[in-house]
């Protein structure tokens, strides 16, 4: 199994979709092959198309407002000791998180194909919360399904959502999550797709939707690779790119420009959610090794039991708490391209309290994550190291948790 | 030798009417509830789909999720199943059976240990939801060494094109899906087109049986005759649990709903 060069990497797959031969694929009912294949032949089309980029562009700078700010973290890392601690400051972007990229391209390949209805589904409230924003943005109706648990935790965004004029649909089946929130998405739009557009709203699902959200947040790393120029004339010599990593879609896109360089001199970090400390639930299939498995019309290394029965997962954060992860990370993590790790529920909670202790920036529960190892890490890193940590949201939607967890000071 | 599916229709066909497919969940509510349901809708139905339960089901509908998660909660698994075909089996009046359920199920037990299972204990056919044609080519031929149907899905939205292939490939059963829906759902299109689309597909080879489902109940089941078979699965799982809800005896009332559907259709 090997990365080619010179090719994006989403269009790494072979012809059944399948990412290193194993990885992706379609694994979906039979009504959805005809909507998956419609959309896959309008997004290779128009992915090649100068007015449709310009289109998007346009879109992702006067609306979305890029770039989003590069800036050194100075009081942390002079804290911290080490390495150069930077932050790629993802959550700038319009709606507060890097969901908005996907949802804005998601909406205009649906009014391409004439479709007058967006669904889409959401843990964290964010893709919903973007996709809702899109949608209004181009005049489309808007279904969200949400787990009813994720519901409860992440309100702020679901009162932007209905602001939005999207309608909320809670999902009770299952562990009341983001899995089951993408089950019942999918399953709306297998008895819908004549009429409504589906919006996945990380790397993960049928290979299309993967290479979608791949090819749409991959504007992160096109402005960091500027922007790291712009500052130091050069790709720094020793590059460190922390993401956190639930279904894949922020890190990947941090990741995409720089995947050509080579490791020692550009690694890539990869945080997922190793849950509570004291549980032994989690939400990192990459860390602990899970086997691989189907979900969501694709394989891809899933928590699961000996049964193939998905296992229900556990984290603070409701954006990273996926039993699964995107087929091109199970990718990049053999063919040994990125390291994957995990950092707990209390990990992260600490670290967003160094971090806003120290810096004007409020990481929400997901880069937090990310925060956690690379300020580990950092400390033993010499100081022209450039350690870039992806803040991908605002911490305004974690306000309850962080409350109940940290204290009034924190929310 | 002909598969027993082959010549249960052949039987149905004889006495002028569809073939009657039920769908039950194994373990629904538990391992022996479901085997003895099994047993007393045999001399109705002619064929028996039993469904795999998966908790990320990403094509059923309430009725049949509510079934699964009652049977997985219940604390069923794979082995179980097994053991619910085989003791079935032993029923001298058994009817053909049909495994119906997701990929990642038989992806973890192993393809060819799961087949030689499934041949061991008496499975004759198989549908795997989210195993699309040509992602299944190679199990299909699998199958056909163990003499085991994979029953391919066609739906509205399969293209002419996409239909001449699948059914080149196939075994000698296909299941076509009534409407845009997930198991279950209300059916939003008339018999009439329903048929007429069933007839195209028919055409392609009149040698391949062609069964209906999803959506079908006791009030349109009669409508749609003419197929060579039909298949009820939501309105029994609906059964099972309202019966559960009431503290009635499942098994009766569900007997009593396929005897019903039988009747409709004679």
């Amino acid at each position: 199994m090997k990365l080619k060069k010179g090719i994006p990497l989403i269009d790494q797959g072979n012809s059944l979709g399948f990412w290193g031969g194993k990885f992706g694929g379609n694994f979906v009912p039979e009504t959805l092959k005809k909507p998956i294949e419609d959309l896959e032949i309008l997004f290779n089309k128009l992915k090649k198309d100068k007015k449709f980029i310009s289109e998007r562009d346009k879109y992702f700078k006067n609306w979305i407002g890029t770039p989003t700010r590069f800036i050194k973290l100075e009081n942390l890392t002079n804290h911290v000791g080490g390495a150069q601690i930077w932050s790629k400051v993802v959550s700038d972007a319009n709606g507060g998180a890097h969901k908005i990229y996907n949802a804005t391209v998601h909406c205009l390949l649906a009014k391409r194909s004439g479709k007058k209805i967006i669904c889409g589904d959401t843990g964290a409230g964010y893709a919903g919360k973007m996709l809702s924003m899109a949608a209004k943005k181009f005049g489309l109706k808007c279904k969200i399904f949400m787990g009813a648990k994720d519901i409860e935790r992440q309100q702020p965004n679901v009162r932007a959502m209905k602001k939005n004029g999207a309608q909320v649909i809670p999902v009770y089946s299952g562990s009341q999550t983001l899995v089951d929130a993408v089950s019942e998405c999918m399953r709306f739009w297998v008895a819908n797709c004549d009429t409504t557009a589906m919006c996945v709203g990380s790397t993960v699902g049928p290979a299309v939707f993967v290479r979608i959200c791949g090819w749409s947040t991959s504007q992160i790393s096109r402005e960091l690779k500027i922007q790291l120029i712009e500052e130091f004339g050069y790709i720094p010599k020793k590059l460190k790119l922390y993401n956190c990593v639930g279904g894949g879609s922020s890190s990947f896109g941090f990741w995409n420009e720089f995947m050509d360089y080579d490791k020692k001199q550009c690694e890539f970090i990869g945080v997922e959610a190793g849950g509570p400390a004291k549980s032994r639930k989690h939400a990192a299939p990459l860390t602990y090794g899970s086997k691989i498995g189907i979900l969501h019309g694709a394989a891809q290394y899933v928590n699961q039991n000996s049964d193939g029965q998905i296992e229900e997962t556990e984290s603070i954060s409701a954006g990273l708490d996926y039993p699964g992860i995107s087929p091109l990370h199970c990718f990049l993590k053999d063919t040994k391209r990125a390291r994957y790790t995990a950092a707990s529920d209390e990990e992260a909670l600490r670290a967003y309290k160094l971090v806003t202790k120290y810096e004007k920036l409020r990481p929400s529960l997901e880069p937090s994550h990310a925060f956690s190892v690379a300020i580990r890490e950092a400390k033993k890193m010499s100081k022209n190291t450039i350690v870039v940590v992806n803040s991908c949201g605002d911490a305004y939607k974690d306000k309850k948790i962080l409350r109940s967890r940290l204290g009034k000071k924190y929310a | 030798m002909l598969n027993p599916i082959d010549l249960a229709f052949k039987k149905a066909k004889n006495e002028n009417r569809p073939a009657l497919l039920t769908y039950t969940v194994a373990g629904d509510s538990t391992k022996n509830q479901s085997l003895i349901i099994l047993n007393a809708i045999s001399k109705h139905a002619d064929i028996l789909e039993l469904g795999v339960p998966h908790n990320t089901p990403v094509a059923d509908g309430s009725q049949i999720q509510t079934s699964a998660y009652r049977a997985i909660k219940n604390g069923i698994k794979i082995e179980d199943i097994f053991w619910i075909v085989k003791k079935y089996k032993k029923n001298k009046n058994s009817k053909p059976i049909i495994l119906m359920g997701y990929y990642n199920m038989i992806f973890q037990y192993g393809e060819k240990k799961f087949l030689e299972k499934c041949k061991k204990v008496g499975v004759n056919g198989l549908i795997v939801v989210d195993l699309p044609w040509p992602e299944n080519k190679s199990f299909i031929k699998k199958c056909r060494k163990k003499s085991i149907y994979l029953i391919q899905l066609l739906s509205p939205t399969t293209s002419k094109e996409r239909l001449n292939k699948i059914i080149r490939d196939s075994h000698a059963m296909n299941y076509f899906i009534s409407m845009l829906s997930t198991t279950g759902g209300k059916l939003k299109v008339s018999s009439k087109k329903i048929m007429s689309n069933y007839f195209k597909i028919k055409k392609i080879n009149p040698k391949k049986n062609v069964v209906i489902g999803f959506g079908i109940t006791e009030k349109s089941i009669k409508s749609l005759k003419k197929a060579d078979g039909l298949v009820v699965g939501s309105a029994i799982c609906k059964e099972i649990s309202v019966s559960i809800q009431k503290r009635q005896n499942p098994v009766t009332n569900v007997a009593n709903l396929v005897k019903k559907l039988k009747y409709k259709i004679l």
